[in-house]
């Protein structure tokens, strides 16, 4: 019971693509391993024929800005993305992610790209990715293509993505202007998986004392990545004040799917629990937008 | 596709065939026999496999091999320099040696990869950075206190250049020449340079692995068993069954009901029970060789739990009912105890399953020899038995098995029945070639002897100023599908199950009770972690509605010199449980005024702290009538060195230091003249089980009393062939000085040899008698008393709990090692907050959902409080220098003293654990 026949390192995202379409079946596509690894050891998933590594390709490595928009690589290790000036200044809610995601062996090789791709609705990073509005850079043999972070999901464990022929290049998010800052915070349970009772991310756009613009992204709170939009509806355009965000909590919980998670969460708790969490994202964020 | 992987692995260059499949940490393990690299979970959850690749910590275990194709790998090994045969560590290896964060070793190689990287990146860390960096490397020794100041104290000697700074470690008020005195363990440099051989580790010519068919359904009558297809595929060596067994079929701690392979026609009692075992040429073929063996079942209904066991008209899960044992207390008549009462409370508690997710998973390898024999290499809490049950299994006479005991990765209780090793035997005896069973971590979960599961009733009466006068328990125990030790866990459960007070009308009744879970045996506390948690719980509540201090309530109950235990037991001496709550009641006064009221945090409000308190006393010895002796034999040999040698059983806790300061102490020798040999049942004279905290005590003993035959020997030889009086001879500084002459111990050695004397002594320590328990008198030789105070800080909007500060006072007896017992007493604390926080054990059904160690959580640097330890020394008459346990004790009281913090803080009474923080939310919000 081999876990994978052939190990293959393309060092160009052509190579990949050429790689993904040729090699025998069955392929994945592996970035960290980190999820791969246990799903093929646990016998979750079967074994493979073929694992195609995307860490040596230089496309899928980058961080950097590109015109008004900043670019991370769907396979930067983690731990790069915490340092990294430039996501520090344009994504603050991620260095928060990243900072929290494991432990620093599993951030050594664990990817955005990864994390995104499983789909799971409490993804630390795709929550993240989610309030900052990112763009999914998807390549494939007909070339690039470009979607909302929010297409990319089709529910639990399920993406968009054509596993067979496609490849998430990286993420496009909107370059941060003053006034404007992120931050994400969770809540773990002592026992038991490691994923998030539940995580918040909230961009704000603040001119004085009221928001301009705001983004929320929570989850668990649905099937798919969960953003807030009534609530964020409500509360652009107003002034920061305690009664405006207890509002827009009322007007989160009513758009949310909160589930009872079996063993880890109700949905009375998280309902309680989401107030408390969104305000302190928020007003973490607040304070880094001055 | 790449054909080779060419790496550098500690500065040397390698060239290696791709193996399809292979991991990194396989490579370095199999192929480089780089073994310090270690394999606690395969999952990517523990950290023992961390290694540096092109400068960075990643997890070997989840390390494609081939990625590594072009890089640079640094493990363990490594990081000592090797000059001139020996090693100059490096100062984070040298500083985890003298700080004592070493203890069984295991994870160590791990810690210190990741603390090597840290240290690489930032040379000067604060306390959290360390934190932070080793967030995920886990330790169940607990030795996270002593690993943080050992990378701190490295850090600043690599940074400066200055030698290592030393902890400041309180030597014993009763200390002697070498006893009671700091002392590094004799085995922490070959563990933290990865030379340290634990039993998966090794290697035999010629070695087959073994994988084992469980029966993965919770009840059952197995129908029907097909092998052939197993036995038909390619690298195959054997396949057995039940009928293959050649002798005895069950095997069992003290009652033996746990077949070694369940039968076509006989019954499954739980999801580990095995049907069918393999042997092949790789641990690959032997895993697919189990997914080809067909087996039907006739599913029976469930009994999941031990109060359903006890109903009437339940299906008997043994012949013999589902009631293992009632075991009762009685101390006067407890009625009347009540009727006396001014104030009566009662309350139920529940604690969970719980698993000793010791970091390195089982493993025995059987090695058949040429003169009919078979040697067992394993590490085991219990040598001697492990012989007599696989003998018994294979129908021989026990001298034919030999036990090979090897380095233990923990064991905390959970070595001490039978694991894989009359399984390899089997296999080995059939196949005629070394056979090696690894559990992985996933089986190691789903198969081992878990804590009892319990539900306590507690009834409490009182008098208006605190005087208890009685107490009445009832508790069931979830002792799974086979006994095990659950007898006697939960008889020290109901035993101690009202407290360390002196309590005039006690009763306790206990039904032990079977199910289709998981069994359930030792685990350090040993039933009393589960009985403490429910009357500490509840003394706190006296207090409260009696609105006393709930320290001055437990001084005025507490045990004392002439008190009478609830098993009617006198006690004599060392009974130091007052001081422990004095000291710790100062301490915490240090810390806060009204510790026991919840204050608010000013600056987030709805972070809420105060402190708890609870005691507990712990035997030590197995009493109850049981005999409890220890054999230790010393050697001496003409290079004038010395061996101790006893079957006793190293885990990581330290006895190996204990019984080398012991030899020394009473010889005057240097530490270093002495040698320690353990767990060998050819070599070393059976020491009985390493269990109930009983090997510094008995082994301990009797390692002194052989160290002063072989004292009294030599001073015979000489007063005998020189002419001196014994009392002119003395042991000065590693010689024998009488009247101005001097002998070294090469000397002696020789010169009695040359008159056919052997020096070598052997002793048979025998722990003064215990009672049955219900015949009155000593049902135990000592007991270990505990008092801890933790402080909480609770998150009123979520329910989340943190430790920040735990103080824990110990009535040891004596430190024998004082930096050996901090170990002891840091680690306690760490398993104590599991059991208290992190850890649950779930089985729904028969079936274990925490089959995986990221579905079971232990404790990981981040949740280690600042913990001070006190130690109290109140000699026991007949401990070895007056010591006693100090294995269980230090983990027992720490549960109720969190949950006490937790309902002094928010008010929310615990009676579950481990703590839902979903729980306090709701309570709060509904208040
Ligand atoms: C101990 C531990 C702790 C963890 N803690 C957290 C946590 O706190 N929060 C959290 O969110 N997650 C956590 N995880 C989950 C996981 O490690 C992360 O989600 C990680 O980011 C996955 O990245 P990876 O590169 O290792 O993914 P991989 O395992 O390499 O891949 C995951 C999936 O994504 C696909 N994939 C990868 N890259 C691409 C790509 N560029 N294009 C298309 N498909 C792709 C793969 O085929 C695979 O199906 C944890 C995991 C472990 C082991
Ligand atoms: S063995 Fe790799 S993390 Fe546990
Ligand atoms: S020393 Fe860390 S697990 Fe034993």
């Amino acid at each position: 019971m081999t876990l994978w026949q052939e190990y293959l390192q393309p060092t160009s995202l052509s190579e990949a693509i050429q790689d993904l379409k040729s090699a025998p079946d069955p392929v994945l596509l592996v970035a960290g391993g980190t999820d791969v690894l246990l799903e093929l050891k646990q016998g979750h998933l079967s074994p493979v024929h073929t694992l195609i590594d995307l860490s040596n390709i230089p496309e899928l490595c980058a961080v950097e800005e590109r015109g008004d928009t900043f670019f991370i690589g769907a396979a930067v290790p983690i731990n790069r993305l915490m340092s990294h000036p430039g996501v520090i200044k344009h994504a603050q809610a991620l260095v928060d992610a990243c900072h929290m995601m494991a432990g620093p062996q599993v951030r050594n090789t664990a990817t955005l790209g990864g994390n995104v791709a499983h789909a799971l609705p409490a993804a630390d990073g795709t929550i993240t990715l989610l309030a900052l509005d990112a763009q999914v850079q998807i390549a494939s043999s007909a070339g690039l293509r470009m979607i909302p972070f929010s297409e990319l999901f089709l529910g639990p464990g399920k993406s968009s993505l054509d596993k067979k022929t496609e490849i998430i290049t990286g993420f496009f998010l909107p370059l941060n202007k003053p006034g404007q800052a992120s931050c994400f915070k969770r809540i773990m349970r002592p026992q038991g998986v490691a994923l998030p009772i539940l995580n918040c991310a909230v961009w704000i756009h603040r001119e004085d004392d009221s928001i301009h613009d705001v983004r929320i992204a929570v989850g668990p709170g649905g099937p798919k990545p969960f953003r807030a939009t009534n609530a964020e509806k409500f509360l652009t355009g107003k002034q920061k004040q305690g009664e405006n965000l207890a509002e827009a909590v009322r007007e989160l919980i009513a758009q949310a799917q909160f589930r009872t998670s079996p063993l880890r969460a109700t949905a009375d708790y998280r309902k309680h629990v989401v107030s408390g969490v969104f305000s302190e994202t928020f007003e973490e964020a607040w304070k880094r937008a001055a | 596709m790449k054909k080779m992987i060419n790496l550098t692995v500690n500065n040397r260059d390698y060239s290696l065939p791709v193996i399809p499949g292979e991991t990194l940490a396989a490579l370095l393990r199999q192929r480089l026999h780089l073994t310090g690299t270690k394999i606690g979970c395969d999952e990517a959850e523990c950290g023992a496999c961390t290694v540096l690749v092109d400068g960075e910590a990643i997890l070997s275990c989840v390390y494609p091999a081939v990625r590594a194709d072009g890089k640079t790998v640094i493990t363990v090994e490594g990081l000592a320099e090797q000059i001139k045969g020996a090693y100059k560590l490096h100062p984070i290896q040298e500083a985890f040696v003298e700080h004592g964060a070493v203890q069984c070793g295991f994870c160590i190689p791990g810690q210190i990869m990741t603390a090597f990287a840290l240290l690489k990146r930032n040379p000067d860390p604060l306390i959290e950075e360390v934190r932070f960096a080793l967030k995920d490397t886990l330790c169940r020794c607990g030795s996270y206190p002593m690993i943080e100041k050992a990378v701190l104290a490295a850090a600043r000697t690599l940074r400066t250049g200055e030698p290592l700074r030393l902890p400041e470690i309180q030597e014993s008020i009763h200390h002697k020449a070498m006893i009671g005195h700091k002392h590094l363990r004799p085995d922490a440099v070959e563990k933290v340079t990865g030379k340290a051989i634990f039993t998966d580790d090794l290697h035999f010519d010629g070695m087959l692995f073994a994988a084992v068919r469980r029966a993965m359904i919770p009840h059952g009558i197995l129908k029907h068993l097909d092998t052939s297809e197993a036995q038909n595929l390619e690298g195959v060596h054997a396949v057995l069954t039940a009928e293959d067994i050649p002798g005895e079929q069950n095997h069992g701690l003290v009652i033996s009901d746990w077949p070694a392979l369940i039968g076509v026609g006989q019954r499954v009692r739980y999801v580990g029970d095995a049907i069918a075992i393999v042997a092949a040429e790789t641990p690959e073929i032997a895993k697919q060789a189990v997914s080809l063996i067909e087996a039907e079942f006739e599913l029976l209904p469930v009994i999941s739990n031990p109060v359903h066991a006890l109903e009437p008209d339940v299906p008997q899960i043994h012949e013999s009912g589902n009631l293992l044992k009632h075991i009762k207390v009685r101390k006067g008549d407890v009625e009347q105890g009540f009727a006396d009462a001014d104030i009566v409370l009662e309350d139920i508690f529940y604690t969970q399953t719980t698993d000793h997710a010791f970091m390195e998973p089982e493993c025995s390898i059987a090695v058949p020899k040429d003169d009919d024999r078979l040697e067992i290499y394993v590490g085991s809490q219990i040598p001697y038995q492990d012989r007599n049950q696989v003998a018994r299994v294979l129908g021989w006479d026990e001298k034919r098995v030999r036990i090979v005991g090897q380095k233990m990765g923990g064991g905390f209780g959970g070595k001490e029945d039978i694991a894989g090793q009359i399984h390899a035997a089997m296999l080995a005896n059939v196949t005629k070639r070394p056979v090696k069973l690894l559990y992985d971590r996933h089986e190691s979960l789903v198969a081992h002897p878990k804590r009892h599961a319990t539900q306590i009733k507690v009834k409490i009466g009182a008098k208006k100023d605190g005087r208890i006068v009685a107490v009445e328990t009832e508790l069931f125990g979830d002792t799974g599908a086979y006994a095990s030790l659950g007898e006697k866990v939960m008889t020290r459960a109901t035993t101690h199950s009202a407290g360390p007070y002196d309590v005039p009308f006690v009763k306790g009744d206990c039904y032990a009770m079977y199910t289709n879970n998981p069994p359930a045996g030792a685990f350090r506390g040993f039933g009393v972690t589960q009985s403490v948690f429910a009357i500490e719980s509840m003394i706190d509540m006296l207090a409260e509605k009696l609105k006393m201090d709930p320290i001055h309530l437990r001084k005025m109950n507490a045990l004392h010199v002439g008190s009478i235990t609830n098993t009617g037991q006198e006690l004599t001496d060392s009974v130091g449980l007052l001081e422990c709550l004095e000291r710790v009641e100062k301490e915490i006064h240090k810390n806060a005024s009204n510790p026991f009221t919840s204050k608010v945090d000013p600056e987030k409000p709805h972070f809420v702290r105060a402190w708890g308190i609870a005691a507990a006393y712990k035997n030590t010895g197995l009493g109850g009538g049981a005999p409890d002796f220890s054999h230790a034999e010393i050697e001496l040999y003409k290079d004038g060195s010395f061996e101790i040698r006893s079957s006793a059983a190293e885990l990581g806790q330290g006895l190996v230091t204990v019984m080398q300061m012991i030899a020394s102490e009473e010889l005057s020798v240097p530490a270093d003249q002495v040698r320690v040999r353990v767990m060998d049942t050819d070599l070393t004279p059976d020491g009985g089980p390493t269990t109930a905290s009983r090997q510094t005590y008995i082994t301990g003993n009797a390692s002194r009393l052989a160290t002063l035959k072989l004292r009294g020997m030599i001073e015979e030889f000489l007063g005998d062939k020189y002419d001196f009086a014994a009392s002119q001879i003395e042991f000065i500084e590693g010689k024998v000085i009488a009247k101005g002459q001097s002998w070294t111990f090469a000397e002696i050695a020789k010169e009695m040899l040359a008159d056919g004397q052997k020096p070598i002594a052997l002793y048979r320590y025998e722990a003064p008698q215990t009672q049955p328990l219900g015949t009155g008198g000593n049902m135990h030789f000592a007991y270990s008393y505990g008092v801890q105070a933790a402080e909480v800080e609770v998150n009123t909007n979520t329910g989340e709990v943190a430790v920040l500060k735990v103080i824990s006072a110990n009535d040891v007896g004596m430190a024998i090692n004082p930096l050996g017992l901090q170990g002891q007493v840091e680690g306690g604390v760490m398993m104590g907050l599991g059991h208290a926080l992190t850890e649950e054990f779930i089985v729904e059904e028969g079936h274990v959902i925490t089959d995986r160690l990221a579905r079971y959580r232990i404790p990981g640097i981040m949740l280690t409080p600042e913990i001070t330890s006190i130690i109290v020394e109140h000699p026991a008459a007949d401990g070895p220098y007056g010591a006693k346990g100090v294995g269980e004790i230090s983990s027992i009281p720490t549960t109720p003293a969190i949950t006490n913090a937790i309902y002094n803080a928010v008010g929310v009474r615990i009676h579950k654990t481990p703590v839902d923080q979903e729980l306090i939310a709701k309570a709060l919000w509904e208040h």
